[in-house]
């Protein structure tokens, strides 16, 4: 599946980023350098970031800017990484967060 | 007005209001139609006219005019208007059609001689319509002005295209 | 500890056109923002600005945001991104979160002399039964997916709010390639402005006022899947039996923003509770300045307005703080606030922007209320 917006009626749509490849929970999927983890996840209709701590209730994208943390996942073993502010590097190791403290 | 319950502008509460062209006007060729009813402080579309056909002054919230004898129909004001909001209408473009000039910032664009669906202010689908212009220069930033020609009973009703 | 003149908290549209304003007048600035990109929610704005002419109308947002960030540069305004201000401390303690240096954030502390809150407004929610599915999302994260980062959150969406925002994201969506199949209005009336409800009725949207939603079903992967919406009565409760089922994978909520005012609680800046602006507003007077020396505020962050008269205030900000430092002598700081102060006027006219004068004028009259005029003279060079 590919969401991206390869072409546009106002803006540039074309990537001047270096593509990369990062695992989600083990699945390699391409990705730009520097963009968002979030936006690569959505590129790749990737839409569950985590799982809620008590009823294990899924969490995707909500505010987009930093400031909810529904969009935290575990980025190389580091968990409550806010993906939607934190840009992607190549090989990063991605997981869907479960409750607070990773898997 | 009912464009603020339903988005829709009712054509009959255009007329008397100084943005729409006489009936007489219309005889003469393709004229500029303003659809801005609400007075918000904007005014490029009276900064875009290089015939001073449109008139706002101050404040700047003031509904535009339109000097119908100034107005040649050349379409800028369309791309200039950020409520996309003015159209060009020309009654006189062949005995039993008129064409209706519209902002259209999706993509793709139609081509020249393309047949598409037209719309109306509610996005229903009137009549089908043959693309006869599409002006997309530079200085539009991106607005192009696509005009389509339609039977001449719909020159008041067209305001658009599906998209495609 | 390293001191700045001018630590300008906010990189959008006021934040950047006090940094500018100050740095012109010769303040060392630093702009502090969290975000990887500066320029606030201008790089999400691609239509075009309403407005004079004579003051960027016309011009789609994005562009403006370009201007405002060489102006910035040229004018030697310093800009750490990816850092965020986690607190502000008595003596103008700036605590800083630094990740501009590198993937490993720092901790810094930096002593200003002095202080611009320029920290925007954040997207209220809407509770309704599965509000938490992946793909119920503000519509400012739709819009920084679709027009900053060039990917699709969803395929087809349901909009609530009518507002301009609610309004213009539903356009941005179908320019985006996102299908709108409704926008939902629990008001009677359409929020926004009738220019930006017309295009997308143009464009075969259809919207309904006195609905909500009611419900959002999870498709089998566990993301929006379906949409239930209902008419409401005049209390705005949903009437039952009046439900409709709505194929969509996206919701996008744009029901109001509040102003971020953490900042100026901690350094116990009066707030006044405003509807009109969206929740806790600073008292301020015509300099932009709080009701603490030395700490002024700017843009949606005194009041949700719009990016032009967010514009306006970060000058307004920045040419107070430039001559609190000394580097603007009061008599031409006066005057020029003076000229700003009349654009801001015009912005604040006809039936929407006259409401948001009254409220600026109460927020105003306040602070001489209640703080008073005790802001001290500002020294003369």
């Amino acid at each position: 599946m590919n969401n991206r917006i390869e072409e546009h009626a106002v803006l540039d749509t074309a990537s001047d980023k270096e593509t990369v490849e990062i695992t989600v929970d083990g699945i390699t999927i391409p990705a730009e350098k520097g963009e968002p983890i979030l936006a690569a996840l959505l590129a790749n209709g990737i839409r569950i970031n985590r799982y809620t701590a008590k009823k294990h209730e899924p969490r995707g994208l909500f505010c987009g800017i930093g400031q909810c943390t529904d969009c935290a996942m575990v980025v190389n073993g580091r968990p409550n990484v806010r993906t939607c502010i934190t840009p992607v590097e190549a090989g990063m190791v991605i997981k869907t967060q479960e409750g607070i403290e990773g898997v | 007005m009912a464009i603020q319950e339903t988005g829709c502008l009712d054509y009959k509460e255009l007329t008397g209001l100084r943005q729409v062209p006489s009936d007489v006007r219309y005889t003469h060729g393709p004229v500029a139609v303003i659809e801005c009813v609400q007075c918000i402080p904007c005014n490029p579309c009276e900064s875009s006219c290089s015939k001073n056909a449109i008139h706002i002054g101050d404040p700047i919230t003031n509904l535009p005019e339109l000097d119908e004898e100034k107005c040649i129909g050349c379409g800028i004001c369309v791309s200039r208007c950020p409520g996309l909001a003015i159209f060009i209408v020309d009654k006189t473009y062949t005995k039993t059609t008129a064409a209706v000039s519209f902002p259209y910032e999706y993509i793709p664009l139609p081509k020249e001689g393309d047949m598409v669906r037209a719309v109306n202010r509610k996005g229903e689908y009137v009549c089908d319509g043959r693309i006869v212009k599409i002006m997309n220069p530079k200085s539009f930033d991106h607005t192009p002005v696509v005009t389509v020609e339609i039977p001449f009973e719909q020159a008041d009703e067209i305001r658009g295209m599906e998209r495609l | 500890m390293e001191k700045k003149e001018v630590v300008v908290v906010g990189a959008g549209p006021a934040g950047l056109a006090a940094a500018i304003e100050a740095a012109k007048a010769g303040a060392k600035v630093l702009v502090v923002d969290l975000n990887m990109k500066p320029g606030g929610q201008l790089f999400k704005q691609i239509h075009k600005f309403f407005g004079s002419s004579a003051h960027h109308a016309g011009t789609r947002g994005i562009d403006i945001g370009s201007e405002l960030l060489e102006e910035a540069e040229k004018n030697g305004v310093e800009i750490w991104l990816n850092s965020t201000v986690i607190g502000l401390f008595p003596g103008n303690k700036v605590a800083i979160e630094n990740g501009a240096t590198g993937t490993e954030k720092k901790l810094v502390t930096v002593k200003a002399e002095e202080i611009i809150v320029a920290t925007g407004a954040s997207e209220n929610v809407v509770r309704f039964k599965g509000w938490t599915t992946p793909g119920v999302m503000g519509a400012g994260a739709a819009q920084t997916m679709i027009n900053v980062h060039h990917v699709k959150p969803g395929r087809r969406a349901v909009m609530l709010g009518s507002g301009n925002v609610g309004l213009i994201v539903s356009y941005q969506m179908m320019q985006a390639g996102i299908d709108v199949a409704a926008l939902v209005e629990a008001a009677p009336k359409i929020g926004g402005y009738a220019v930006h409800a017309a295009k997308i009725r143009r464009a075969g949207v259809p919207i309904y006022t006195g609905h909500t939603i009611v419900e959002v079903c999870p498709g089998a992967d566990g993301t929006v899947g379906k949409v239930v919406i209902a008419e409401v009565g005049s209390d705005f409760k949903p009437v039952p039996g009046t439900e409709q089922t709505i194929e969509a994978d996206l919701v996008t909520i744009a029901t109001g923003l509040k102003p971020v005012t953490e900042l100026l609680r901690l350094m116990k800046c009066r707030l006044e509770f405003d509807g009109l602006f969206g929740g806790y507003v600073p008292l301020h007077n015509k300099r932009m300045e709080t009701s603490v020396k030395n700490i002024f505020a700017a843009g949606d962050a005194t009041g949700v307005e719009e990016a032009s008269t967010a514009l306006e205030e970060g000058r307004l900000a920045g040419i107070s703080a430039a001559e609190a430092l000394g580097y603007i002598v009061r008599s031409d700081a006066e005057s020029e606030r003076e000229i700003i102060w009349k654009r801001l006027d015009a912005l604040r006219m006809g039936p929407f922007g006259e409401r948001r004068m009254i409220e600026k004028n109460k927020i105003l009259d306040e602070f001489n209320g209640k703080v008073g005029t005790p802001v001290p003279e500002f020294q003369e060079v």
